[in-house]
């Protein structure tokens, strides 16, 4: 479904993505694992067109669709859940649900709408809140639902874990996979090595901006080199 | 000074900050969204003096002549967008600015070149010229149409900045363009739209201006413009209500003032200019302006 071939950013002078390949497959889970500074996000960030790539192809779907503007990468079925969840702090939980829906017509919306409620329950509750004022974990899961409106074919999930409370993490985590079962195809950005590989299907493990490591998780969960490293064995 | 003189002034006041107030929504839209001090919005004050004359010149009916100036100006104020900062989205932000001076002595000046420097006078239809007696008060409807009209526009554009998608889309490419972005707007887009609002709105008032003050010359946007920043400062820079609140105490101070200390009349243009400084130093984030904005 996403086939990222011999990708290569700089940022400035310095070399982040050393020639990424990495693919995702229609239905299933794939997890880019790695230390802080490994390029994780500029994986992300390069695949929608945010920053400048110096080399290398994105194909989805069959289309080329490197270096082409991020709002028609959005398009073609693409959502992304940034690092650090950028909610628009200053609308409300709906009008955040609305944008991710940007697209799509108000009968589509509402049906997106109320699957999302089904999956997140809370962000029902609040939908006249202002964003800005939600807790860690709720802003999360508005991240994730506001990706989810679009109706997305493939969900980039940019560290859905960071900073959340144990609990709150294991929730994120069920959706994601629930989500997965109901035929979105999820690339999953994890520091949380552990409960990333628990859940996805193949995996990436990324070091100083190369493929340094990559089979499915189950088997990634056992590599020594990868306990080491990740897991704190 | 006796009551009538007194009312007179008030509805003078009203009037005159009515016509701040829109030209102040144009200022703080776009620094809401660019963090841009769009110096060259008060020329588009101009831009619609000249485009409603020749309007007039050819349609000879007001109702046509000034949609259509208001709408010829909203599509200047994109193009100024599309040629003067649109090419500088990721520079830093002090050659916006500098870029923005330059748009504004480019349009001051290429209509110095077509137009002369004369001044020429406004064609000011009946319609808006008749004067009227309520209770004594002589005044001309235009002065009370201006606050009411804008009050309208005002409405229209609090409904599609508040309820329309693309008016979302404008508050939240205002605090987050990436993330924006990732919701498949196409930004360039939104601040188009953003500049045409800000640029219609700034048209009415500068036609309106033009009927008050029917002299128009290539110079003339520059002073209700700075008044109008100072307006949109005055209010909070970047919220919209902040910028129509600023406005009509603006146009009210300053007439009052000068209303109620005749002695003052001279330093009116300074009065604004002194509300600036006090704004500045004691309250930078204006009237409506919390830390953060909107």
């Amino acid at each position: 479904m996403l086939e990222v071939d011999d990708l290569h950013v700089y940022y400035g002078g310095i070399h982040a993505l050393k020639g990424i390949h990495l693919s995702v497959d229609e239905g299933r889970i794939v997890t880019l694992i790695g230390a802080n500074g490994a390029g994780k996000t500029t994986v992300i960030r390069a695949i929608v067109g945010l920053v400048k790539l110096n080399g290398g192809s994105i194909v989805f779907r069959g289309k080329d669709i490197t270096r082409h503007p991020t709002h028609q990468i959005i398009r073609q079925g693409i959502a992304v859940s940034p690092e650090g969840r950028h909610v628009f702090q200053n609308l409300s939980v709906l009008e955040n649900l609305e944008l991710g829906a940007y697209k799509l017509s108000t009968a589509e919306f509402r049906e997106q709408l109320e699957w999302v409620y089904s999956l997140f329950p809370r962000l029902e509750e609040r939908k006249i809140q202002v964003a800005g004022t939600l807790s860690g974990g709720e802003q999360q899961m508005l991240a994730f639902g506001r990706a989810l409106m679009s109706r997305p074919r493939l969900v980039l999930l940019d560290e859905p874990s960071l900073g959340l409370a144990p609990l709150v993490v294991e929730e994120v985590f069920r959706a994601i996979e629930q989500v997965n079962r109901q035929g979105a195809t999820i690339l999953l950005i994890e520091q949380n090595a552990m409960a990333a590989l628990t859940i996805a299907h193949y995996g990436y493990v990324l070091e100083t901006g190369k493929v340094a490591l990559e089979g499915p998780g189950a088997e990634l969960l056992k590599d020594e080199r990868v306990r080491n490293a990740y897991l704190g064995d | 000074m006796t009551t009538t003189i007194f009312l007179q002034q008030l509805v003078n006041g009203i009037s005159v900050g009515s016509l701040y107030a829109l030209v102040a929504i144009g200022y703080t839209m776009v620094y809401g969204i660019l963090r841009l001090i769009n110096f060259a919005h008060g020329d588009l004050l101009m831009v619609a003096a000249y485009a409603a004359i020749f309007g007039i010149g050819i349609f000879s009916n007001p109702w046509i002549a000034f949609p259509l100036a208001i709408l010829i100006t909203g599509c200047i104020g994109v193009l100024l967008d599309r040629a003067a900062y649109r090419p500088l989205r990721n520079a830093p932000r002090i050659s916006l600015l500098i870029s923005a001076i330059g748009a504004s002595f480019l349009l001051e000046n290429l209509f110095l070149v077509i137009f002369g420097g004369v001044p020429r006078p406004f064609p000011r239809p009946d319609f808006f010229a008749r004067v009227i007696e309520i209770g004594g008060l002589r005044i001309q409807v235009l002065t009370i149409y201006a606050p009411l009209i804008t009050i309208l526009l005002v409405l229209g554009l609090l409904y599609i900045v508040y309820w329309t998608k693309a008016g979302k889309a404008m508050r939240a490419a205002s605090r987050d363009f990436e993330t924006t972005r990732l919701m498949g707007i196409n930004l360039d887009r939104i601040i188009a739209l953003t500049f045409l609002l800000g640029s219609c709105l700034a048209a009415a008032g500068g036609i309106m201006w033009a009927m008050k003050y029917p002299q128009v010359n290539p110079f003339m946007g520059i002073f209700p413009g700075i008044k109008a920043f100072i307006a949109a400062v005055l209010g909070g820079i970047g919220n919209i209500t902040g910028a129509v609140i600023g406005g009509f105490l603006l146009g009210l101070g300053e007439i009052m003032i000068v209303a109620l200390m005749p002695e003052l009349a001279q330093y009116r243009d300074a009065l604004a200019f002194v509300i600036l400084i006090l704004v500045l130093l004691f309250r930078p984030t204006g009237i409506m302006g919390e830390t953060t904005v909107e």
